[in-house]
């Protein structure tokens, strides 16, 4: 079974300050949907306001179109994973999965081969007997998956859980996560400020910045389309030239940076002398003076060697401006540090978007 | 031996030599002349007889059971096969200690966990204020209050009688309900810090998680945070069972007339009886007695000495 969580007008305050503010949107049963946002935008707020530990200032919760007004965590379809897992270190790891059947009066022997599964689903069996601190970090995480599976929750909510890993297990739980999500099938809503992760595992995702919700939709949706410069800035990698418009057609605008007039999309309807900002993302810039205009002429600052790929960092003539793009180790033989370089971009694949709050590095 | 050796080396590097010396000193003073020596002299007299001046050291001082036979079967004639009076009062007041531990741990054990999970940081450093200043009154000064307090005529029993829940005065102290109160109001801060820093230690989404699971409040205390608080409740408990069964104060002013506590025998073996080799034998089976039973409750509930220092 699993459920459809919808927030309505959900605003929550401590004290004057507001850590979520007017949240709508509503989460299909069975689907797998993230919130994005940095650290402190709100994200563990709305977790604990789904599972109940924390109250609505206004607005509502349902769940399974059911306002889980007044209800409190223990009676909610729902589970938490915890962003430091909780889990029991005085208890052993099957009895740490099977706590919540404990809980429901469920038969000791029953309690233990429901547990044995579970050790399987998660790919740990026969380690039921070992305490949780025996396990790496890695076998923990599965194990708070595993106990918040135990009661067969509608929803199950996950709170940065894999944060305190390192980047190979981490890379290793998203595909394992995701494929625990579609073999149990339930509503999966996953915290994280790791915009990787997002774009990976989630069917939709929120984009967060201080309590407010600022884009909802799929990954490439975000990714290609950000509604906000915040947006714009926080998932994946962005160049962003501030300045006015100065010129405006229905499809693109012209913004007038440091570098000229740059052009690009303009979803938002942006009117000359407006003030805005142009989004580059750095795998769109080519090397070259192009054919479209469209052209930066810089100056090649650093050069990083990435593996795959090298990074390359420009500035304009007066060393202002910093523009980043990443480019094959061949091209990137021809450039080194000091020299002149010309690049470019197709307008059809930046952004101008109005201006506003930028995410922080 | 080595590992010795480096120890007092790394201790005097760190603390430089004149501190080290006078740490040692005092550590070994404290142990040796204030702890063990004096408890040796009064191990040594509880198996000697009780004789005047004159005649210690003469060939008569010899060391005997005799004290010891004496509580557990009383002076020689005694028509009764066993020291019934004294082994009563010994076995009621480790009982009452018992009792009063418990009744401690029942009070202490929410407000800690009141203080640590649940109060936020102002309300709960207030609330230690309010259970540490009533301390500063002297032990005797609150055992009278006590005393005025569950008095035939004091304020619980006038309450009582003009709501009109009893008729006649309720005689608290002849029932040691005075008693009780006193003694576990006498020791809960050695229960509630105790309690207190094992409880703080617990990460509160522990309790949270144990919820989210669908566990009713007490489930979350049986199987989270009363294991957790395990050492501590281990450490309360002790300290003030021993120091319970080892008070003297509160018994003797809050006890009911015809209820003896055991350190009042052993008080009046020293004073009143001036035997003090009785004295120091009654004195040493209470404390043997506690420090047994202790380990035996410790061994019960699968406590570890080095966990209760924690
Ligand atoms: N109980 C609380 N009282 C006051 N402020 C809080 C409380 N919980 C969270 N906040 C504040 O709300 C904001 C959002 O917190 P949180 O939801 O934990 O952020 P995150 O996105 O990192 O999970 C933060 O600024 C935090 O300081
Ligand atoms: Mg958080």
């Amino acid at each position: 079974m699993s459920a459809d969580v919808e927030l309505d007008h959900l605003t929550i305050r401590f004290g004057n300050f507001i850590a979520l503010s007017d949240a709508n949107l509503r989460i299909p049963a069975g689907s797998f949907f993230s919130f994005l946002g940095p650290s402190g935008c709100g994200k563990t707020t709305i977790l604990r306001a789904i599972s109940g530990f924390l109250d609505p200032s206004e607005g509502h919760v349902r769940i399974g179109g059911e306002d889980m007004a007044g209800i409190p965590p223990n009676n909610r379809p729902t589970a938490l994973i915890f962003q430091n897992l909780a889990l029991f270190p005085l208890m052993k790891v099957w009895e740490n999965i099977a706590f919540g059947l404990e809980v429901r009066r469920v038969p000791k022997a029953q309690r233990r081969e429901r547990a044995q599964e579970l050790l399987e689903l998660i790919a740990l069996p026969n380690q039921g007997e070992k305490l949780v601190s025996e396990l790496s970090g890695g076998q923990r995480q599965r194990v708070a998956i595993a106990r918040a599976l135990a009661v067969e929750p509608e929803v199950l909510l996950l709170d940065e859980p894999l944060s305190a890993l390192d980047l190979k297990l981490r890379q290793h739980m998203r595909t394992e996560l995701r494929a625990i999500q579609q073999r149990v099938g339930i509503t999966f809503i996953y915290i994280t400020h790791d915009q990787g992760e997002a774009l990976i595992m989630s069917d939709q995702i929120a984009v967060m910045s201080q309590g407010v919700i600022q884009q909802i939709g799929s990954g490439p949706d975000i990714y290609e389309n950000p509604k906000t410069p915040f947006v714009a800035s926080f998932v994946g990698e962005n160049n962003a030239f501030a300045g006015r418009v100065a010129s405006a057609d229905a499809g693109h605008a012209a913004v007038e940076t440091i570098f000229g007039a740059l052009r690009g999309r303009n979803p938002a309807g942006l009117k000359v002398g407006d003030q805005a900002v142009l989004f580059v993302r750095p795998e769109i810039l080519q090397l070259g003076a192009g054919t479209q205009g469209n052209a930066l002429k810089s100056k090649v600052l650093a050069k990083e060697f990435e593996g795959f790929a090298s990074h390359i960092h420009l500035a304009n003539s007066q060393g202002e401006r910093h523009i980043s793009f990443s480019t094959s180790q061949e091209e990137a033989l021809g450039i080194s540090p000091g020299e002149e370089a010309t690049v470019h971009f197709s307008p059809d694949r930046a952004i101008a978007l109005p201006q506003g709050e930028l995410a922080h590095e | 031996m080595s590992r010795v050796s480096d120890f007092f080396a790394e201790f005097i590097r760190r603390n430089g030599v004149t501190i080290s010396v006078y740490l040692f000193t005092a550590v070994i003073f404290w142990i040796a002349v204030l702890i063990i020596l004096p408890q040796l002299y009064m191990l040594d007299f509880s198996f000697r007889f009780n004789l005047p001046p004159s005649k210690i050291g003469t060939e008569e001082d010899v060391r005997t059971l005799k004290n010891y036979q004496y509580l557990l079967f009383g002076a020689e004639g005694n028509p009764n096969a066993f020291n019934w009076l004294h082994l009563e009062v010994f076995f009621r007041t480790i009982w009452a200690a018992v009792l009063v531990t418990i009744l401690n741990l029942v009070i202490c054990y929410p407000i800690a966990y009141y203080m640590t999970q649940v109060a936020s940081g102002g309300k709960a450093r207030i609330l230690i204020l309010c259970l540490i200043l009533p301390f500063w009154v002297n032990e005797i000064l609150r055992a009278f209050a006590f005393r005025i307090l569950f008095g035939l005529n004091g304020p619980i029993n006038f309450a009582l009688i003009n709501l009109g829940i009893v008729s006649e005065p309720v005689e608290f102290i002849k029932a040691d309900v005075a008693l009780y109160t006193g003694l576990a109001y006498a020791y809960m801060l050695l229960m509630i810090f105790p309690l207190y820093n094992a409880i703080e230690s617990l990460d509160h989404n522990q309790v949270d998680a144990a919820r989210d699971l669908g566990s009713p409040w007490w489930r979350i205390h049986w199987r989270v945070v009363i294991p957790h608080a395990k050492p501590g409740i281990a450490s309360g408990c002790t300290m003030v069972f021993m120091l319970t069964a080892g008070a003297l104060a509160a018994p003797q002013i809050l006890g009911g007339p015809s209820s003896l506590w055991f350190t009042q025998v052993i008080y009046q073996w020293f004073y009143t009886g001036g035997n003090w080799p009785q004295g120091a034998a009654y004195a040493f089976v209470l404390l043997t007695a506690c420090i047994v039973f202790v380990l035996a409750m410790m061994r019960v509930f699968r406590v570890s000495l080095g966990e209760i220092a924690k």
